[in-house]
C-alpha cells in the first residue's frame, strides 16, 4: 500500500502542473497551429486547408516588424544587463542584513500594473511632460525633441518592465557565492579586479544567463510598451499579431505569425544556450 | 631573535629554530567586532612570535579566536590595534593579495568553476610565472599531494580528502614563505585525518616552510607542532612545546583542556625539605614539589595525569601522594584500563593502568582502593 503511493507520489506532485498546462498551453496552441493552417476570412468562416501562404504572406508583410522586434529584444536586454549587473552585486555582496529590504524595494514598483506603469512612463516623457517641459522651458532642448514615439523610448521602456526578471536571478547566483571563495583569490595574489574577472563574473554567469531568458522572451513579443510610448513607426511583431487578431481577425495571419516569433525565439535560445550555458564556458572564463 | 612573549601571564618559552626575525609576528593585537551595536573583543591583546620552519599551532575551544587571529596573519581582517609583521616588515596595512603567505581554509574555498589544474595554477598566474614553470610547478606539486590523473576534475566531483589536497596543493605551489592552515582536517573521517596529519608534517618538514596551524583537536596540536599557543577567550593562555604544555599546563584551563587531568585543591599542612605535604583526609595526603612559593596554610590547586598514578588495594609504602577512594567506574579500553575512583571528600580522580601483562583488572567497581603517585607527578596550578 505504501509502495504504491510512493510511486504514485511523483505523479501525483505533478499532476496539477501537468493538467494546467494541458488546459491552458498544449490545447490553445494546437488550436492557433492549426489556425494558422486555415484559409477564408471572417464573414464566411475558415476551414482548414494546409495553407502555408499565411506564413509567406505574414513573413513578406511583416519581416520589418520581426527583426525590429528582435533588436529591440536584444538592446532592452544589454541595457538591463548593464544596470541589473550592479544592483545584483551591491545587493548581494553589499545588502548586509537588509538584503531582503533592497529585494522588496526593487520589487516595489511592480506592484502597479504593467500597463499602469508604462502609461505613467508615457505622462513622464510626454513632449511637455515632467522631463522635457522644464527642459523645453530653460531653453536647454530644442521646441521640437521629442522622445515618445522613438526607438529609444521603447527600448527603455521595455528595459524598465523587465529589470526585476534580470536582476533576480543574478542576484541569486551571486548571493551564492561562498565569500571565502573570494578571499581565497586574494590570498592567492589577485588583485580586486582581476577576483572580480577571474571568479566573480564567471560564477555570476549562469545567473545572467537565466536573467537573458527571463526577459529577452518578453521583451521580444512584447506590444504594450510599443503601442504605449512607440507612436507609428516604432510597431513590434507582437503589436501586429495583437492587431490581426483582435482587430482585423485574421486569425490565420495572426497565429502564423506567432509560431513565426515562437520559432525564431526557440532557435535563438538553443543557439544561445549552446554557446552560453555548458560549463566549459566557465572555465574558458576563468583563465 | 629567539623570545616569544605570550599573553599576560602567559609562560615564555624559547623558539626551536633560532632565526634573526621571526617570520610571523603579533605584536599586542587586539580584534573587536561591532555586531548588533554591540562591542564584541574576538582577540584580546595576543603577542607572539613565530620562527622560520616552525610547525606552529593555535589550539583552543570553539569562539576563542583562533580563525581571527589567522585572518589578520591572512590580511582578511584588520586588527582593531597592534601590529602584524612578516618577516620583521610591518604589515599591517597590506593587503592580503600583497603578502608571501598562503591560507588553506577550514572550507577549502576551492574555485567550484576552475578544474583542478586550474585551481592550482590560480596563483602562479597571478604572479605572471612564464608558462612553462607553471606546467612544471603544477604537475610536480600534483604529485607531492597524490592527484596527478586528476587534473581535469571540477572540486564538486572529488571527495572531501580530495578537494583538502587540492586547497593545499593550491597554496603549496606558490612556495610562500609562511603557510596557514585553518583546521584544514576538521571535515576527514579519522584514518584519513591520520594520514593527513602525517603528509603534512613531512610536506613541513621536506619543505622547511612555516606552518601556521589553527585546531581544536588537541591531539593533532600535540602530535604535529613544534611550539602551541593555547588560547582562551581572545588570549594566549599557554605558549610553549607539546611537552611542556601537557606536562606542566600553566593554568586550570590549560590543563582541563589538554588530555585528561585530575584537577585536585588542598591546604598545605607543613614543607619538609623541597617538598609540600598537602593533607586532604586522616590516611590522605599529596605531596607535591615546593619551589619556595608554598608556605604552610596555603591553598594549593594542582593537576595530577591519570597514567601517572598507581592504582592498588594495598596501601602502598614509600614518599608517596596517598589517597584511598572506592571505585564507582572500571572501563576496559584495550590498551588500557580506565578507573573512576571517587575519594572521601567527593573528588573524582581518573586513572588510567596499562595492560602490560595480562588483562587483568586491578579493582572491580564497589571495591576500596589506594592510588599513589611520585611528588612531582602533582603539578600546582597558578
Ligand atoms: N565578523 C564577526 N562579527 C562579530 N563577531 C565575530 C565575527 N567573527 C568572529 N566573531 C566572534 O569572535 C569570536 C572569535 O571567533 P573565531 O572565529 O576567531 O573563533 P575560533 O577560535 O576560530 O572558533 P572555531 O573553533 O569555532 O572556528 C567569537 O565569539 C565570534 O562570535
Ligand atoms: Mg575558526
Amino acid at each position: 500500500m505504501s509502495r504504491l503511493r510512493a510511486s504514485l507520489t511523483p505523479y501525483l506532485l505533478l499532476f496539477p502542473g501537468t493538467l494546467w498546462l494541458a488546459i491552458f498551453f498544449v490545447i490553445p496552441t494546437v488550436v492557433m497551429l492549426s489556425l494558422s493552417l486555415q484559409s477564408g476570412d471572417v464573414v464566411n468562416g475558415y476551414a482548414f486547408t494546409f495553407n502555408w501562404h499565411s506564413y509567406v504572406d505574414g513573413i513578406s508583410t511583416y519581416h520589418d516588424q520581426i527583426i525590429r522586434s528582435l533588436v529591440y529584444g536584444l538592446f532592452s536586454t544589454l541595457i538591463q544587463i548593464v544596470i541589473g549587473f550592479p544592483v545584483a552585486y551591491w545587493i548581494a555582496f553589499k545588502g548586509g542584513s537588509r538584503k531582503s529590504v533592497y529585494l522588496f524595494l526593487l520589487l516595489l514598483p511592480f506592484l502597479v500594473s504593467f500597463v499602469l506603469r508604462t502609461i505613467s512612463w508615457q505622462f513622464f516623457l510626454s513632449d511637455n511632460g515632467m522631463l522635457l517641459g522644464p527642459l523645453k522651458s530653460m531653453g536647454l532642448v530644442p521646441q521640437d525633441f521629442h522622445i515618445l514615439a522613438t526607438s529609444a523610448a521603447v527600448i527603455g521602456g521595455l528595459a524598465y518592465n523587465f529589470l526585476p526578471f534580470m536582476i533576480l536571478p543574478m542576484y541569486v547566483a551571486l548571493e551564492r557565492i561562498d565569500p571565502r571563495v573570494l578571499e581565497a583569490a586574494q590570498d592567492l595574489y589577485a588583485s580586486k579586479v582581476q577576483t572580480f574577472l577571474r571568479v566573480v563574473l564567471p560564477l555570476s554567469l549562469p545567473g545572467v544567463f537565466a536573467g537573458v531568458l527571463m526577459t529577452f522572451v518578453p521583451a521580444t513579443s512584447d506590444y504594450v510598451n510599443a503601442s504605449v510610448l512607440g507612436g507609428t513607426s516604432n510597431t513590434m511583431i507582437g503589436n501586429v499579431i495583437q492587431n490581426q487578431f483582435l482587430i482585423n481577425q485574421d486569425y490565420p495571419t495572426a497565429s502564423a505569425l506567432s509560431f513565426t516569433l515562437m520559432a525564431l525565439l526557440l532557435v535563438g535560445i538553443f543557439a544561445y544556450a549552446r554557446a552560453l550555458g555548458t560549463e566549459d564556458v566557465l572555465e574558458v572564463a576563468a583563465r | 631573535m629567539t623570545e616569544i612573549q605570550a599573553g599576560p601571564g602567559a609562560a615564555v618559552a624559547a623558539a626551536p629554530v633560532s632565526g634573526d626575525v621571526p617570520a610571523i609576528e603579533l605584536d599586542n593585537v587586539v580584534k573587536e567586532y561591532v555586531s548588533h551595536g554591540e562591542v564584541v573583543q574576538a582577540v584580546k591583546g595576543v603577542s607572539l612570535a613565530i620562527a622560520e620552519g616552525e610547525f606552529f599551532s593555535l589550539l583552543g575551544p570553539s569562539g576563542c579566536g583562533k580563525t581571527t587571529s589567522m585572518r589578520m596573519i591572512a590580511g582578511f581582517e584588520d586588527p582593531t590595534q597592534g601590529v602584524v609583521r612578516l618577516h620583521g616588515e610591518d604589515v599591517t596595512n597590506v593587503p592580503p593579495n600583497k603578502r608571501d603567505i598562503n591560507m588553506v581554509f577550514q572550507s577549502y574555498a576551492l574555485f567550484p568553476h576552475m578544474n583542478v589544474w586550474d585551481n592550482v595554477a590560480f596563483g602562479l598566474k597571478r604572479k605572471k610565472v612564464p608558462d612553462t614553470e607553471i606546467k612544471r610547478r603544477v604537475g610536480e606539486i600534483l604529485e607531492v599531494v597524490d592527484l596527478v590523473g586528476r587534473e581535469k576534475r571540477r572540486p564538486k566531483e572529488m571527495s572531501g580528502g580530495q578537494q583538502q589536497r587540492v586547497a593545499l596543493a593550491r597554496a603549496l605551489v606558490n612556495r610562500p614563505r609562511a603557510l596557514l592552515l585553518d583546521e584544514p582536517l576538521g571535515a576527514l573521517d579519522l584514518k584519513l585525518r591520520q594520514a593527513m596529519q602525517i603528509e603534512l608534517k613531512r610536506i613541513q618538514r621536506e619543505v622547511g616552510l612555516t606552518f601556521v596551524y589553527v585546531t581544536h583537536d588537541q591531539s593533532e596540536a600535540l602530535t604535529m607542532s613544534d611550539r602551541i599557543a593555547v588560547m582562551h577567550d581572545g588570549l594566549v593562555e599557554q605558549l610553549a612545546d607539546p611537552r611542556e604544555i601537557y606536562e606542566r599546563p600553566a593554568s586550570k584551563f590549560v590543563a582541563g583542556f589538554i588530555g585528561t587531568s585530575n584537577l585536585l585543591s588542598g591546604t598545605v599542612q607543613q614543607v619538609t625539605g623541597d617538598t609540600a605535604v598537602l593533607a586532604l583526609g586522616a590516611s590522605d595526603r599529596i605531596l607535591i614539589p615546593a619551589d619556595g612559593a608554598l608556605a604552610a596554610g596555603a591553598t594549593v590547586d594542582l593537576t595530577v595525569r591519570p597514567e601517572k598514578i598507581k592504582i592498588a588495594k594495598d596501601q602502598p609504602e614509600g614518599d608517596l601522594s596517598v589517597v584511598r577512594g572506592t571505585v564507582a567506574e572500571v572501563v576496559y579500553l584495550g590498551t588500557y584500563n580506565s578507573y573512576v575512583v571517587v575519594l572521601g571528600d567527593g573528588a573524582e580522580i581518573t586513572v588510567f593502568e596499562q595492560n602490560a601483562h595480562d588483562s587483568t583488572i586491578t579493582a572491580e567497581r564497589g571495591d576500596t582502593v589506594w592510588l599513589s603517585w611520585q611528588p612531582w607527578h602533582s603539578y600546582a596550578l597558578r
